[in-house]
């Protein structure tokens, strides 16, 4: 039940810009990572740009594709 | 692409014609993109956002850059001078510079040193050549930046710009390149040059539209650039401060998205042709300019006369006749576009000589044909021919 919670959830990865959430798409994309491109939820924050979601249980391969190529704010579960 | 029936050598202040892909990336833009980039979180403000980055990634290929967000979208190479320029220095500061400048870096130092800028113009040859030790000899205990052209805007010359770049960073000085003659035509490496601020423009060798251009900044110099303007960026919203993050904190407001797609098709045009292919062919025409406009009597041929050592720009002046009325000329009679006059850089030509009439330039591009330039040496023949007899 709990690892079926998991399945379902999502995070999402936040950036500075948007130029930055489009260089991080680009790297998922190459890394064959399903993620979907979605705006802010203004309860994380009052930005008005974009950011990335993605299965919780891919964190640890986000962290890794996005790791020293782009910069993110922070990666928040929705 | 269809071939224009006159003879265009006025490349250096715009190339064209342009690859098909440039217009073409502009009307898909137009025609089925439209949106605001970085504004909402639409399929269609996506879109136009990827169109930026992908042009950033093209130039960051060009250039040798590993974040392609270091790259800074602008109006065109004199905004970014003025960027440079206006965001570093301050009263009682100093910057040393070249006798060989555009009045795009002459313009806003002579203003700044009206508020206090101690500025250095260190005097070229009139071959349009700098010493590198007289950058070295120029430098003081308050010089905060170094610019200089990447090649003459009026005879091409090349700068020794590997030589000034290890100068300014032994000091722990930056050097901002103006690269407006060369981005697209010569090659470029950030790295391999060393090269801190790289001041582009992208109507020229990058074949995109008038009205897009940019600046390359490195790691750590946006602590020490103030913006131009401030504004909307589509980030941070809700503070009433400027981000201070790359690239938006010296991109405010809607960007020219429409330009910009094509400065990418253009960029990737020349990463396409190959920027050691664009260089040989364009040697090759300046080859044939220097050979035929230096053998033509009555006229006199500025410059290095080394292809190898400058870009496909060259100037001349006919003996009895003005500029303009080459200029003139050639285009009533022979269809042939060049550029009289000063070419906004009146310092240059005090350093070669030729102030206050100025020359008339003849500028290639890689659609320039040997053909093109063999018509443009004729005409030149003839013109100075006739005012010889006329004499």
């Amino acid at each position: 039940m709990a690892k079926d919670k998991q399945a379902n959830s999502y995070s999402v990865v936040l950036f500075h810009s948007t130029s930055g959430a489009l260089m991080a798409e680009k790297l998922l994309k190459k890394e064959g990572i399903a993620y979907k491109i979605i705006p802010v939820p203004r309860n994380l924050s009052s930005d008005c740009g974009v950011c990335l979601r993605f299965s919780r249980q891919d964190e640890s391969l986000v962290r890794k594709a996005l790791a020293e190529k782009v910069e993110f704010q922070s990666i928040c579960n929705l | 692409m269809k071939k224009p029936s006159a003879i265009y050598l006025d490349n250096a202040a715009s190339s064209w014609p342009k690859p098909d892909e440039t217009w073409q990336a502009m009307e898909h833009f137009m025609r089925s993109v439209g949106a605001n980039p970085g504004r909402s979180g639409h399929r269609l403000s996506i879109e136009a956002g990827r169109i930026l980055l992908e042009a950033r990634d093209a130039l960051a290929e060009l250039f040798g850059i590993d974040d392609p967000l270091r790259i800074v979208f602008t109006r065109n190479a004199t905004e970014s001078l003025n960027l440079v320029i206006y965001g570093i220095l301050r009263p009682g500061e100093h910057c040393v510079t070249t006798s060989m400048e555009h009045n795009s870096v002459m313009r806003p130092l002579r203003a700044l040193e009206q508020k206090g800028l101690e500025v250095t113009t260190v005097s070229c040859s009139s071959q349009g050549e700098l010493d590198p030790q007289k950058i070295e000899k120029a430098i003081k205990k308050n010089t905060r930046l170094i610019v200089t052209t990447h090649a003459s805007n009026i005879v091409g010359t090349l700068m020794p710009v590997d030589e000034v770049s290890e100068i300014a960073r032994s000091h722990d000085i930056p050097f901002c390149i103006d690269a407006a003659q060369t981005a697209g035509a010569y090659p470029i490496d950030i790295e391999a040059m060393n090269i801190d601020l790289l001041v582009f423009t992208g109507h020229k060798s990058l074949y995109g539209p008038q009205g897009t251009g940019g600046l390359y900044i490195r790691e750590g110099l946006e602590k020490k650039l103030e913006p131009l303007m401030r504004g909307g960026t589509g980030s941070r919203s809700e503070s009433q401060e400027q981000p201070n993050f790359m690239p938006d904190k010296y991109e405010s407001g809607t960007p020219n998205t429409v330009g910009i797609a094509g400065l990418e098709a253009g960029t990737r045009f020349c990463l396409e042709q190959g920027i050691a292919h664009i260089r040989a062919k364009e040697e090759g025409l300046t080859h044939m300019l220097i050979e035929g406009l230096g053998s033509i009597p009555g006229v006199t041929l500025y410059g290095c006369g080394d292809e190898k050592r400058q870009v496909a720009i060259c100037s001349f002046t006919v003996r009895d006749l003005s500029p303009s009325e080459i200029t003139m000329q050639l285009d009533e009679e022979f269809g042939i576009m060049s550029r009289p006059g000063l070419h906004c850089a009146p310092i240059a030509h005090q350093t070669i000589g030729t102030s206050p009439h100025g020359t008339v330039r003849l500028s290639a591009g890689y659609f320039t044909t040997d053909e093109e330039i063999a018509v443009a040496i004729e005409a030149v023949t003839k013109i100075a021919a006739r005012s010889h007899n006329q004499g």
